[in-house]
């Protein structure tokens, strides 16, 4: 490339105590360019941009702007040299405005009191650069996640920012926001700003990349171009080839019992008459658009939230409504979709995430087992090959893939069954997603049965069984794993159950 | 940066980098160390049997209250009422021995049992209410110091011969020292080996990672505020014991200290962290402070003023030190 990049890491290093975790990697961002960071959790993406925005500084290597070397020393340094980061965890106030949160830190002053009139000027000349149509006076909090993620990106703009640093700024996007997403990032590409992007999402870096930058344990691989294939790019990021993404296999081979019945499960206002079953050794896929009501079955069935009508067995007995307790000694787990909100104690040692569920079963008169405790961690933690340094570190120092990973530690040291999982992959990279599809496979091929929510279509497909659709709160369609496609999966899940119903009742009542 | 741990593994660590996490973790103990040596230096007074039997006598009080709110902000809540719970525990105590002539040992158990019903009460409006235990526990505040002027007509009670006793000596020794160090290693037992205490972190770290996981929160938060309520009733006969009766006004304000306590012990108000020991020293910190500047004669106005800035200062060096250390 010919012209001169806006930042150049150069050789970078950085060292946190004992261990290197970015070893003499380089990178370039390019005006007009988008810049993928490639690697597993862990490699070192987060350090690289986080050295982008000042947070961390290199022990070693330089960075240049405009070809100078320059000292990013905190996050004011990064922003005044024109360098905007959006984190994963956006920067904005929801109580407040869009046209406040735009100038936040630099309200315009009018005798000492906020210039309303300029901050709406500025804001929606900020959002008119994205083409971004909302009200400068609704609260941010108020929007949707993807449209927050649009406000930072103007605010960014609107502080004369020439180069982005993208965050997997699509992990909680829909499909159609990602696509208004990626056209912003076209036009800004055309304004000639330069753009980092992170994603685990293998699919979309050909679609918004011009280049990639693949890391692996904090060692600079290769640069490739956006366009290569992604098995080739899964191949660079994890040092060895991934046979298949997917690798489902059957192994059980005892009778088919079903463990899970639902029968006619309704919640107010989100479920209707929600009815399946799971066998033994079974996996089924739960798919459907986001808010079609698939997490609000999963909790329910586990007991997290209540429902008004319905039952649910497990082994053929009844589990009483909105009991967790219950549920778990009836072998029931549950991986939740929000790992860090829901799934884990962060700040506790993984020993003590491993054992919530088992404390109360294995204390004796109301005293914790201690050493088995501690035993039965450490082998669960050696069989699911979860990497720490040791069971005494807080579970939130681990990567995501390995966070998970103690999550279903906890449930097979209860000896659960009956496992219901709620994006299991989400925000884990592609090595450990494999590790975890493995562990689906052993809980099968022991005898267990699987409830699989997941918003990847792929996902679904390669691992599923059977897959049953949601749609507005119902389960529209079910289908089998071998005659299912993303377009079967598509239109059922866009289907109206209700209208359908109320159309074959009138039709009934006609004939 | 997720996958790197800032703390090497244990087996890798060397002598000098142990004893610097020792230190690192255990700030509040170096502090009171520090302030004994300066007290030693600057005068004869502190380091003499007495004074030191002084100070544990004064400590008690403030370290039972606060070992039983280090449950509950372990468990990510507050509570204001101890001081006033702690009163009105005293006053039921000398109430049923002075006006209901219960034997003295009804008395003992009764002001317990005062205690931990008027605990479990903010524990219920917590957990079932759903009030923040900030709001709850100011009721209770109100509440439990207005049935002790209910009580007592705002007269001091005399107390039973056995409440006495804990306000007395055993040979040389002071009861109340012998009761802050059995309370303590009862807090410190059911913190660190007891299912329940175990769930306290847990639903202090993650009230819903811990609810999914099968812990009965309601459960835990009822059994915090009980247990606190529970030791604020021993610290109030600790007190009244002390002085041989219950007075209607005893521990006003006791509540900030007992905060304050935990607090530079090392707990986060954040909630699922925090250890009796820490709070052990936060309260004598305290303690030894009031000491020195009383024997140093520093006027009791300035003395708020000093308290004031400690709190400030030990909490402000945690928090930065816990800001340095990503993870």
């Amino acid at each position: 490339m010919n012209t001169q990049p806006i930042l150049t890491l150069d050789n970078v290093t950085k060292s946190f105590g004992p261990v290197t975790v970015i070893k003499g990697v380089t990178v370039h961002v390019h005006p007009g360019k988008v810049q993928v960071l490639l690697g597993e959790n862990g490699a070192g993406k987060s350090t690289l941009i986080k050295m982008m925005a000042g947070i961390h500084q290199p022990d070693g290597g330089r960075i240049l702007v405009d070809g100078n070397v320059v000292q990013i020393t905190d996050t004011n340094a990064s922003e005044a040299l024109g360098i905007a980061t959006i984190h994963q965890e956006l920067n904005l106030v929801g109580s407040m405005t869009v046209a406040e949160n735009i100038s936040m830190g630099r309200f315009p002053r009018h005798f000492g009191l906020v210039d309303k009139r300029t901050m709406r000027q500025t804001a929606t000349a900020a959002l008119a650069m994205i083409g971004l149509d909302i009200d400068v006076d609704q609260r941010v909090g108020d929007l949707g996640i993807a449209r927050q993620q649009l406000v930072e990106i103007a605010k960014a703009l609107s502080l004369n920012a020439r180069m982005l640093v993208l965050d997997e700024p699509t992990a909680a996007l829909t499909k159609r926001e990602i696509a208004a997403l990626f056209a912003v990032v076209e036009d800004l590409r055309k304004r000639d700003v330069g753009m980092v992007f992170i994603s685990h999402h293998l699919d979309e870096i050909a679609s918004i990349g011009d280049s990639v930058s693949v890391l692996r344990d904090g060692e600079f691989i290769a640069e490739v171009p956006a366009d290569t294939h992604e098995d080739e790019l899964v191949r660079l990021m994890v040092g060895r080839s991934i046979e298949a993404q997917f690798p489902r296999r059957r192994e059980w081979d005892g009778p088919a019992d079903t463990l899970l019945e639902v029968t006619g499960l309704s919640t107010k206002g989100v479920i209707n008459d929600v009815t399946f079953s799971v066998r033994a050794g079974e996996i089924v896929g739960l798919a459907g658009l986001v808010g079609a009501g698939r997490t609000e079955v999963i909790r329910a069935v586990v007991g997290a939230d209540p429902y008004v009508d319905g039952s649910v067995k497990v082994r053929g007995k009844d589990l009483p409504k909105s009991n967790i307790g219950a549920a778990i000694r009836a072998g029931v787990g549950h991986v939740p979709e929000d790992r860090k909100g829901q799934g884990l104690v962060l700040g506790a040692t993984v020993n003590e995430n491993v054992g919530y569920a088992t404390l109360a079963t294995t204390a004796k008169s109301g005293l914790v087992d201690r050493t088995g405790q501690r035993r039965r961690a450490q082998d669960i933690a050696d069989q699911l090959r979860i990497r720490m340094h040791t069971l005494d570190q807080p579970v939130g120092s681990l990567s995501g893939g390995n966070q998970q990973k103690t999550v279903f530690a906890r449930w097979i040291v209860a000896n659960s069954s009956v496992l219901l999982l709620d994006e299991p992959t989400r925000g884990v990279d592609v090595g450990a997603k494999v590790e975890i599809y493995e562990l689906m496979n052993a809980i099968t091929a022991a005898g267990g049965a699987v409830v699989m929510v997941s918003s990847e279509l792929p996902e679904v497909l390669g691992m599923s069984d059977r897959i049953l659709v949601m749609s507005g709160g119902h389960i529209s369609g079910e289908l089998a794993a071998d005659d299912a496609t993303q377009d079967a999966i598509m239109t059922l899940a866009v289907r109206d159950v209700q209208r359908d119903n109320e159309d074959k009742l009138m039709e009934d009542g006609h004939e | 940066m997720n996958k790197v741990a800032t703390s090497p593994a244990p087996k890798k660590v060397q002598g000098g980098s142990r004893a610097k996490k020792f230190l690192a973790d255990n700030g509040a103990l170096v502090g009171l160390v520090v302030l004994g040596l300066a007290l030693f230096i600057a005068t004869p007074d502190f380091l003499t049997g007495p004074n030191l039997l002084n100070i544990g006598i004064q400590a008690s009080v403030i370290a039972v209250l606060a070992f039983g709110l280090t449950f509950v902000i372990v468990a990510a809540g507050i509570d204001l009422s101890v001081g006033s719970v702690a009163a009105l525990s005293a006053m039921g105590s000398a109430w049923l021995f002075s006006q209901g002539s219960m034997p003295g040992w009804v008395a003992v158990v009764g002001g317990l049992l005062i205690g931990t019903l008027s605990g479990a009460v903010s524990g219920y409006a917590v957990a079932f209410g759903r009030l923040p235990s900030f709001i709850a526990t100011l009721a209770m505040l109100s509440i439990a110091r207005g049935l002790t002027l209910v009580i007592s007509d705002g007269r001091p009670i005399a107390t039973a011969p056995e409440v006495s006793f804990l306000g007395g000596n055993l040979g040389v020794i002071p009861m109340p020292i012998v009761v802050l160090v059995v309370a303590g290693l009862v807090a410190a037992f059911i913190l660190n080996f007891t299912v329940m205490g175990r769930y306290m972190y847990a639903v202090g770290g993650n009230k819903e990672a811990a609810r999914l996981s099968g812990v009965p929160v309601r459960k835990v938060l009822i059994t915090v505020f009980a247990l606190s309520g529970l030791f604020a009733g021993l610290a109030g006969l600790l007190l009244s014991g002390r002085l041989d009766s219950a007075q209607p006004q005893a521990a006003a304000g006791y509540e900030l200290d007992a905060i304050a306590a935990v607090v530079i012990g090392g707990a986060s108000l954040a909630g699922g962290v925090g250890r009796i020991t820490g709070t052990l020293v936060g309260a004598l910190v305290l303690v030894v402070i009031r000491n020195g500047l009383n024997l140093l004669n520093v006027s009791s106005f300035w003395q708020q003023v000093v308290i004031g800035v400690v709190i400030a200062v030990a909490v402000g060096i945690d928090s930065l030190r816990r800001k340095n250390t990503p993870h």
